[in-house]
Formats: structure tokens, sequence, C-alpha cells
């Protein structure tokens, strides 16, 4: 086969460069991340987006003219660099141009994003005088992208954790400005945050902090590490207990340090996690695929809701303490109930059906048929929060039952309920993994039928694992109810099931520290970034893309993913 | 000789073709059986029957007396019945031990609750599953093969690790479905004298179904003769050596103890 000249290879990613640079700028991401610094008055998130499309289109070029011409040509490898984000910088042009620099550009008749600020901003702001600017800026990050490549792994692992670490603190910059402003810190919380990216200083302290570090660790790292495990039992006992004791203070004083938005988010996190959790026992370890798991989490929260409430649905006025374990037991019911009918059925047939289940549950709870029990589109409101202390009896409708005590009704307070019984659920299910449940679960998602031949009991085991499941996600949906203090059928939406099917793809089918990982990028990252809330399901859709390509074991594999995904490569590892 | 598998008047059948017809059939205790027969002859149907994969439509199968042809497969392996596969089936991402842990299942009586809390009796009932599953990954040669992945060991290991998952159900009745298929000559004289060690030392009645006429003739008492779902012959093996039905039927003019494709050639050659 005839080899591809590298210039034309090299054209060709800037060409896809520039398709993705046009795209992010029409769909209007550019505008809307350009609020937003990365370094303060040096480059925004917007600039910096579309920076990094050229610089990936100069890095994919020069590796496959490495690929084409073979290693140690580092000339070809930059020239193709170049091209390719000389190109994608062309491409960006062009767009610039048929933008064009009148108030109401033509473009905008199809592309709404396509605007004069747009135009303003693409320009930085200098108008048709400016067009060589993007192709030069274009051609420099290709050859930076280029020149990345040809570093040596240590030092590209090395940039690499410098830019991540900059760009998250970046992007969180005004969370920890508050966070240290309210510990009394603000002249050093203002030297390094801005109020929308980091300052001059803070990002050199970020960046050159992270590499001197990671240098350091390179170098020491071993030494480091061997001594620390030539301590005597005693000494490294002491060190993890440290290590537990430094993470459960931070865990426990991080709500009153960051105030209620963070704790929310942190909530909603958690309650992701316990969903996770327990979907990761039917999909992850019983391999059940289940698209109707935020039922169960309805369940849990209108149980809850309608056992506490205050309100004119309100049925028993009891406490939260008492509600809860009810809903985990009524979510658990509502699993075997979903799972009895389902038993036979497997594969995609299986995905449709639960699809359907939660489906009807949210119709049902929202219906005007049930409205009488479950307030219908009108929901439940009046939850009681959580008392520590004594409860005064119900006196009337409407009005809250007083506590005598402390009443938890912040999200700061709530958090530690989350956090709290996320930690126990995963301990749950990481003991369940490991028992014989487990291994059971894991027989029948490999093979059904082999497993019933063993002496598995099907109807058994799965039905377990559903009812496990819902029951976990049924605590997830009753600290929800008691968080939001009200809850309505549209909160329950299929996008909720969707979203959870995703973090455990993303995080890592079957492993717990995976659905973690998952909730806290799936979930917590687009709630702290407002920005990209909008572009949300677009990065949702863009992450899931890359993970099935590049990454498809997750974020955090379990270890029997990780094997099945990677067997070749250990089969041939052994060969060699 | 008790029987400890009576088939009386078994049939199966798929739509319009009838893939097991009205077969008597019956095992000795302890002993070693044998069923033959061209491929789709009904043989691995008729095992299906037995383990409970596929119900027959008539007829009755009593293992020790009991009535199992309505049974599940699940309560099947609890009365005593394990099989292996033609195909291996092995749980292929699961590591050896934990395969042969699967196949205790049955034994293990921890319910979900007291596993997740660590009650001593748990952690005790586990120690011992393991300890079990250990002897029998030594017992089948695979020591110290206990992490490796099940898709990651050898063809043969694979054979064999199958066979220490269906003892790990203590079967009093093991069904092996073509056990040397892709075996090499070598491979199959160690998997004839390992089967006859079962029966021998563990005392494990043996069903076999097998291509293989060398292993066939070499092991069973016992012979069973199927073709298009039908019973032939039944006999021990110089009986059914000599058998003119089978002999024109199956094995063709040559040897008995020929190769399997080459008889089996000839006798599509002569259907044909």
């Amino acid at each position: 086969m005839k080899k591809e000249n590298f210039l034309w290879s090299s054209v060709k990613s800037g060409l896809l460069g520039g398709v993705i640079a046009i795209f992010i700028c029409l769909v209007g991401m550019t505008e809307v991340f350009s609020k937003r610094d990365v370094i303060e008055g040096v480059i925004t998130l917007g600039q910096f987006v579309l920076l990094a499309t050229s610089v990936v289109a100069g890095f994919i070029a020069s590796r496959r003219t490495i690929n084409l011409l073979g290693p140690n040509q580092p000339l070809p490898a930059l020239t193709a660099g170049l091209v390719a984000g000389l190109v994608t910088g062309l491409l960006v042009g062009l767009l610039i141009v048929s933008i064009g620099d009148s108030a109401e550009p033509a473009l905008r008749t199809i592309f709404l994003n396509a605007s004069p600020s747009l135009y303003q901003l693409l320009t930085f702001e200098k108008g048709a005088g400016n067009l060589w600017i993007m192709p030069t800026v274009g051609a420099i990050s290709g050859l930076l992208g280029a020149g990345y490549l040809l570093l040596a792994e240590m030092f590209r692992r090395t940039i690499n954790r410098a830019l991540l670490v900059m760009v998250f603190m970046a992007l969180f910059s005004n969370l920890f400005r508050v966070i240290f402003i309210n510990q009394g810190m603000e002249g050093f919380a203002k030297f390094i945050f801005g109020q929308t990216g980091l300052t001059i200083p803070g990002t050199l302290i970020f960046f050159f902090g992270v590499i001197l570090i990671s240098l350091f660790w390179n170098s020491r790292g071993k030494q480091i590490q061997s001594s620390v495990a030539k301590l005597p039992k005693g000494g490294q006992l002491a060190l993890r207990g440290t290590t537990i004791a430094l993470i459960a203070i931070v865990a426990l004083g991080l709500p009153q340090a960051s105030g209620p938005f963070i704790a929310q988010v942190i909530v909603t996190v958690a309650l992701f996690i316990l969903m996770g959790l327990g979907l990761n026992i039917t999909l992850g370890f019983a391999g059940l695929l289940d698209l109707g798991f935020v039922a169960f989490y309805a369940i849990g929260a209108y149980t809850v809701g309608l056992l506490t409430s205050y309100g004119e649905f309100g049925m028993q006025h009891i406490s939260f303490w008492v509600a809860v374990p009810i809903a985990v037991i009524v979510a658990m019911g509502a699993g075997f109930v979903l799972g009895l009918p389902v038993l036979g059925v497997r594969g995609d047939y299986l995905a449709i059906a639960t699809l359907g289940f939660g489906e009807i549950v949210r119709l049902l709870a929202g219906s005007d048929f049930l409205l009488p029990y479950f307030g219908g589109p009108q929901g439940i409101i009046g939850i009681q929060k959580p008392c520590i202390g004594i409860l005064e009896p119900f006196v009337k409708i409407d009005v809250p039952r007083i506590c005598n005590g402390y009443e938890m009704g912040k999200p700061q307070d709530i958090y530690y309920i989350a956090v709290a019984s996320a930690l126990l659920i995963a301990f749950v299910a990481w003991r369940l993994r490991e028992s014989r449940l487990g291994r059971a679960w894991m027989a029948i998602r490999e093979d059904e039928d082999v497993a019933e031949a063993l002496g598995i009991n099907l109807i058994q085991t799965k039905l377990l694992a559903y009812m496990l499941g819902a029951a976990m996600a049924g605590l997830g949906g009753a600290i929800f109810a008691t968080l939001i203090g009200s809850i309505f059928a549209t909160s329950m939406q299929l996008l909720v099931s969707i979203n959870v099917v995703s973090l455990i793809i993303v995080g890592g089918m079957g492993s717990i520290p995976g659905v973690i990982v998952g909730s806290i990028a799936l979930i917590g990252l687009p709630e702290l970034l407002r920005e990209v809330s909008e572009f949300r399901y677009l990065l949702y859709g863009i992450t899931l893309i890359i993970m099935m390509l590049a990454k498809p074991e997750g974020l955090w594999p379990s270890q029997a993913t990780l094997r099945e995904l990677h067997h070749s490569e250990i089969e041939t590892d052994v060969k060699a | 000789m008790a029987s400890i598998l009576t088939a009386n008047k078994v049939t199966k059948r798929f739509g319009g073709l009838t893939a097991v017809n009205a077969v008597d059939f019956e095992i000795p205790e302890k002993a070693i059986v044998s069923i033959i027969g061209p491929n789709g002859a009904g043989k691995t149907t008729f095992f299906n029957c037995i383990t409970g994969f596929g119900k027959c439509d008539e007829g009755e199968i009593l293992f020790e007396g009991t009535p199992i042809q309505r049974l599940r497969p699940d309560q099947i392996t609890k009365l005593g019945i394990s099989r292996t596969y033609q195909n291996i089936r092995l749980f292929a991402d699961m590591s050896a031990l934990e395969n042969i842990l699967v196949g205790q299942h049955v034994f293990l009586k921890a319910p979900w609750f007291e596993s997740v809390l660590g009650l001593p009796n748990v952690i005790k009932e586990e120690k011992n599953a393991l300890a079990e599953a250990q002897r029998l990954l030594n017992f089948v040669d695979l020591k110290g093969k206990g992490d490796m992945l099940a898709r990651n060991l050898p063809y043969g290991a694979q054979r064999r690790l199958e066979i220490a998952r269906a003892l790990a159900t203590k079967p009093k009745l093991l069904l092996l479905d073509e056990p040397s298929a892709g075996m090499n000559p070598r491979e199959t004289e160690d998997l004839t004298a390992f089967i006859r060690r079962l029966r021998d030392e563990l005392g494990i009645t043996i069903l076999l179904i097998e291509h293989h006429m060398r292993v066939v003739m070499g092991i069973s008492e016992n012979i069973t003769v199927l073709d298009y779902g039908e019973k032939i012959a039944e006999g021990t093996p110089a009986q059914i050596q000599s058998n003119p039905r089978v002999i024109e039927a199956y094995l063709g003019r040559g040897a008995a103890t020929e190769g399997m494709a080459t008889a089996h050639e000839r006798f599509t050659k002569k259907a044909g």
C-alpha cells in the first residue's frame, strides 16, 4: 500500500480540527465560555477551548506523521503540527469572514450564534484588520501540540498534570475564593483567585508548583514510598490514621466553610452516588439493564413525602428517621414488583420493559387519577425536616412540627446525612460483591444458563439484585425529598435514569469507586460550572463517545473489567 | 446393580423435528456410561433433558427414584447432577478460583445481610469454601493458577477447570459433553485416566458424550447409540463394535476404533 503523504494527512487533521472549532463557535460555546477566564486578563475559557482544538489537531497530525515516517523525525513532525494548526486557524478565519462585520450577519438567519459579539471575540475586538491573527495563533498552537508530542513521556505527564490542575483551579476559582474569604483569608484569596478565573500569580503558582512537585516525586518518589514501607507496623497505622483523620476533618468541615451552594452540590452528587451504587448492583454486577431506575428514587421520595409532610397530603406526620427505613423497604418492595414480571426477559427487551416501568411510576405519581393521594402535578410540599431531638406532636395541616433540639434544615445539614449514607451504602455494595451473592450475580452476568446449572436460583438471585438496587435508590430519593422539602413528579424524568446509566459507564461498569468518580464527573462538575450546564448534554454525549473509544473500561474500572478489555494485550505481553 | 438414573420414553421435539424419540435409558450406580451417535443424533438434547436445560415433552426421568423432568436446572443440580459443556462455558472473566466458588454456591448458606455484616459464621464459611476450591484446583492439576482469569487459561486447563467447577457441586452423577474435543492424543489419554479416577476415587457416576472412539471404547462399561433421536443399540463396547445396526448406520465398514471424522464421513457419503 502506498504511504500517505504526511502533509496531506496533516491538512486532513487540520480540517477536522477546524470543523470542530467552527462547531464550537456556532453552538454558542465560545461566546458563553468567554465570560469565564482561565487566567484573568490573559485568556478566556472560550479562547482556551478554541486553542485546544488547534493544539489537539497539531498533536494528532504530528503523531500520524511519526506513524507514517517513523520516529526520530522531529522536523516533519513539527511541520505537520504547524500545517494542521494553520488549517484549523484558517477555517476559523473563514468563519470570521463569513460572519462579516455587519450588525446583523446574514449567517445568523441559520446559525443563531453567529452574532456580532462572536465576531468581536474571534477577531480580538479589532475587526477585519486582525484576520491574520487566527491562522497565526492556530499555527503556533499546532506547533505547540506537535512539540508536546516530541517531549519525553515523563515531561509530558508532568505538563499534563500541571495543565489539568491549572484548568481545574481556574474553573473553580470563584468557589475557592469564596471558601478562603469565608475563612478570613481575603488577601490570600484575592491574590490567587480572581472573580472569573485565576490571577496571573495564581496561575504561575499552580502551574509551576505542580511541575516542581511532579519532578520531585519523579526523582524521590520511590525512595519515599520505600521508606514508608519500611516503617514499623505501628508507624504505618499511624500514617494511615492521620490521612483518614485529615480527610474526615475536611469532609466534616467542608459544608460549613463553603456555604449552602457547594453543600447542595455535594448532596446531589451523593444522591447520584446512591442511585449509581444501586444500579451498579443490577447492571454492573448482575448485568440486568434497568432504564427506569428513577422509579425507585421516586418511590423513596414519595414515601418519605407522604409519611412526613405536614402539608395537605401528609398521611402520618412521622419523623424523618422513622420514615427513611420505611421508604427503603417500600422501594425494595417496588424492586420486587418490577423484578417479578421481567424475570424471564433478557437483554434489549429488559431495557424496554424497565423503561416502561419508570415512565409508569412517573406518570401515575403526577396523574389526576391519583391526585387525592399524591397531589398530582402540584406534588407534595411541606416535608418535615429531620430533627435531632424531640419532635412536638403534629397540630394541624400546614404547620410544621416543632423540633425541640436541632433541626437539620439547611443543605449543610443534609450534607452529613447524604455523605454518611453514600459511604455506608458503598461499604454495603463492596461487601455484597465479595459475598456468595456477589459471585452469583457475576455468574449470571457472564452466563445465565450455566449459572443456573450450577445450582444458582435465578429467580431468587435476580430478584435480590432488583430489590437491593432499588433499596439504595430509594434511600437516595428519601434524602432528596427532605433536602428539597417538596417533591414533584416532573423531577423524576427519564433523563435521571439515563444520567445514572451514563455515570456508571463513565465511571466503570461494576466498579464501586467508579460510581463515585462518575457521579463527580457527570453530576458534580456540571452543577458547579454554570456556563457548562447549558451544554451539559452535548458534553455528556461527547464524553460518552470519547470514553467508549479511548477508555471503554471507565475512569476507575473494576479489576475484572480491566482484565476483560485488555486480556488480548496481556496475552501478547505474556508471549512477548 | 441399582440404577442411579432411569429415563422412560423420553421425547423432545423442536417444532416438527423429533430430536429425541421415546428413548429408554438407564445408568447403573458408579458406572461409566457413554452415549454415541453421529452429529445431530440428539445426544446433547438428551443431556439437556436430564439437566433441565430443555424440558422433555414426554416421558419420565428418575434420579435416585425422584422424578426430575419438571424441575429447574438449579434444583436438579442440588439433587446431585452436574455437567460440562461441549463448547467450554466457563465464566470467562472471573478467575479460576471464582469459577469454582460459584460451583459451591449450593453449599453456602449465608444470607446477604449476614455477608454485609461480616458475621463470624460467614467468614468461616467463606474460608472453608476457599480451601475447598483450592483443593479442587489441585485435584485437576491447576495448582497456583487460581488467580488467572478463566479465559487466559490454556485450552486443556479450561476443560479441567470446567470439570472442577462441576465437581464443586458435589455431584453423584457427572455428565461430560465431549470432554476430549480438541485435545491431542496425549491429552486424551490423560483425560481418560482422569475420568476413571473420578469414578474410582470419588465414586461419581459418569455419563459421557464422546466422538473419540478410543476414549469411548476404552472406558465405557456400557454404550448407548442414538441415531436420528432413536436408540438403535445398547451394550458393552464389544457388543456395540459387533452390532450390525451400529456398524451399518454409524461406524461404517471400518474398524470401530478409528477416528470419528473418517467414520462419519463415510456415513454421510453413504447417506448421500
